[in-house]
């Protein structure tokens, strides 16, 4: 069965740099599938290419098996990072515009109530806070009842309560047997919300799997974390020890090993951490810098 | 105190002379205009009065009249009696002669010009010996300014809509990302440039329609044409200029470039379109440059129709000027035009 979309070695420069380098993956019908990775290594130039707004230099992207038409319009959503709606309209008349832009549409009071804009309805959309505006603009995404959501960034700028509000408004669609990619450099959202992801770095892919699997497959199970002052100074470092950023790491896969080593060593645990290693460590073990700068 | 004024005078006066489009427009434009203006008015001196021969002869040399050796007046060859006592009656002409067998002139009692023509009339007939034509008065006031130059106004309204309404704001969308929004539906450019082209026609149109008829309630204008070929006649310019302004909107980022551009073609389009003086007598190079300005046609058209009374079939060349134009245009937008 064929994927329902997928990108064939992507390129793309702009004047002296090489956004996108040779990228290809595919998704598969009814996944959420993330593209992580930090400022500036391409992921929203790669959404670019596959919602069919920029064209690639070479490469080729493919929905259901098909070649990009202007059909393809009609059955996917996009939200944008950053983007503007037409000024002195309320949000029910921006829904509304954008549903008569498309063939079908999805049942906008159903919509509403989804992406809860119920009490903001008559706002002029100037006036919106960034959470309501990213569930405004989440649902003019929807509004044309698509197979495919593209979201790039959609929590960025927000605060921890409306990240985790939007969380939930994802996963719902995604319930509904919605196919969604989106792109993130919050490890926690890709590690909830995504199946697969991919982690891009400076244009190309480094890394592919379902976030528990890569974070399994590079990083041991548990991480330690203590100031390096707190270690006594005449005893050396054991092997599974690096230091860090003023930091002492200890990696063991099993934590009762850790805490053996940690007693015995005599070293002051009172701003000791302990933690399961995430794909903010995989990004940095990987790349060498950290996800977000 | 003299520190912190100093501090913010010296960030203000940088980011002056930063600003190149600023800076432009504050030094280079008056510059523009001076030489703008002494190539306007660099013609030769133009005659001083109007007058107009009927003679069944089209051969100037052939009409004969001692008036005729009159320096600083432009006779002028007419041979439709009534279309020139009609120009009489509206101060476009001075004096009207007849050198034919009957040997008449006309003159408006109202008219300065007419006065003091008929008064060198006299002299040349006086020392000519020959006997001097029967007079015959019209009577017609005389077009006051207002008259004349409202139909420019409207029209430099309608470009000034036109341009800003829907080139500025255009890019100004691309600049913020609506447009990219957009890109992302299935509407296409050409669907949304109509969709911009017909909004502003309506706009421009109820504009018009507002202040003719407001202005006309305190200054009661002179209409001697149809309300309806008017109507066509600024319809066919809107067309024109709104396309004008896609055309430049069509691939331009930033609202800073747009204005410089929108403003390079509105001044030069105001002051060399006849809305203010007639172009009539001007430099010749002025006059040429004239002639290829939409503008220019637009208010020509609704002069004709509103001070000469001009039906639909006498403003057809430039109603079709003016729209073929602007399909065109309009056609070359939507090849041009870009989404980011």
């Amino acid at each position: 069965m064929t994927q329902l979309l997928e990108a064939v070695d992507l390129v793309k420069t702009f004047p002296g740099v090489r956004a996108v380098d040779g990228i290809s993956f595919d998704v598969t019908r009814g996944q959420c599938f993330g593209l992580l990775g930090p400022n500036g290594a391409g992921k929203t130039t790669t959404m670019e290419i596959l919602e069919g707004i920029t064209r690639p230099l070479s490469g080729q992207v493919l929905y259901q098996g098909r070649a990009l038409d202007r059909e393809y319009r009609e059955d996917i959503g996009i939200q944008f990072q950053s983007t503007a709606l037409q000024d002195f309209q309320t949000v029910q008349e921006s829904l509304v515009m954008f549903t008569r832009l498309y063939r079908e549409s999805a049942d906008i009071a159903e919509l509403i109530e989804l992406c809860n804009l119920d009490d903001i309805l008559h706002r002029d959309t100037r006036k919106l806070s960034g959470g309501q505006r990213q569930r405004l603009l989440l649902a003019i995404a929807l509004v044309n009842d698509p197979k495919l959501v593209f979201l790039d960034e959609p929590t960025t700028g927000l605060d921890p309560q409306a990240r985790r509000n939007f969380w939930g408004l994802i996963e719902t669609v995604l319930q509904r047997g919605k196919t969604v990619i989106l792109t993130t450099h919050y490890m926690e959202e890709a590690q909830r919300l995504c199946d697969d992801i991919v982690i891009v770095d400076q244009g190309r892919i480094i890394a592919r799997g379902s976030p528990g699997t890569l974070v399994k497959q590079h990083l041991p199970a548990v991480i330690a974390r203590l100031p390096a002052q707190a270690w006594p100074g005449d005893t050396p470092l054991p092997d599974n020890c690096e230091l860090r950023n003023g930091f002492i790491e200890m990696f063991a896969d099993e934590e009762h090993r850790l805490l053996e080593q940690l007693e015995s060593s005599g070293a002051n645990l009172g701003d000791l951490k302990i933690e399961s290693p995430n794909l903010e460590d995989l990004f940095l073990k990987l790349t060498g810098h950290a996800l977000r700068s | 105190m003299w520190r912190r004024i100093v501090s913010i005078l010296v960030a203000r006066n940088r980011e002056f002379y930063r600003d190149r489009a600023g800076l432009g427009w504050n030094i280079i434009m008056p510059v523009v205009f001076v030489f703008g203006f002494a190539l306007i008015f660099s013609g030769e001196p133009q005659d001083m009065f109007k007058v107009g021969i009927l003679s069944s002869q089209q051969d100037r040399e052939l009409a004969q009249s001692p008036f005729m050796d009159t320096k600083h007046i432009d006779f002028i060859m007419v041979n439709d009696e009534a279309d020139a006592i009609a120009k009489i009656e509206r101060h476009q002409l001075d004096l009207l002669m007849d050198t034919g067998t009957s040997s008449r002139y006309w003159i408006n009692e109202y008219s300065q010009k007419g006065y003091l023509a008929e008064r060198l009339m006299h002299a040349a007939y006086a020392e000519s010996s020959q006997p001097l034509p029967q007079r015959q008065t019209v009577s017609g006031k005389a077009l006051r300014y207002v008259d004349w130059v409202l139909p420019g106004i409207l029209a430099m309204n309608m470009m000034f809509s036109c341009f800003w309404g829907v080139g500025w704001v255009i890019v100004r969308y691309r600049k913020n990302g609506v447009l990219r929004r957009l890109q992302a539906t299935p509407l296409s450019a050409f669907e949304f440039l109509t969709a911009q082209v017909l909004s502003r026609l309506a706009v421009v149109l109820v504009a018009t329609i507002v202040v003719y008829a407001g202005a006309d309630l305190f200054l009661d204008f002179i209409m001697r044409g149809s309300y309806l070929t008017l109507f066509i006649v600024y319809i066919a310019g809107a067309m024109c200029l709104i396309s004008m302004g896609l055309i430049i909107a069509a691939r331009l980022r930033t609202e800073e470039l747009a204005d410089g551009l929108l403003n390079i073609f509105s001044w030069p389009m105001l002051l060399l379109s006849g809305v203010w003086f007639s172009m009539e007598g001007t430099s010749a190079a002025a006059q040429f440059l004239s002639r290829l300005m939409p503008l220019t046609h637009l208010v020509d058209a609704a002069r004709a129709v509103m001070i000469d009374g001009a039906g639909l079939l006498q403003v057809l060349p430039q109603i079709m000027m003016l729209g073929g134009t602007g399909l065109l245009l309009l056609l070359i937008a939507a090849k041009l035009f870009r989404w980011d």
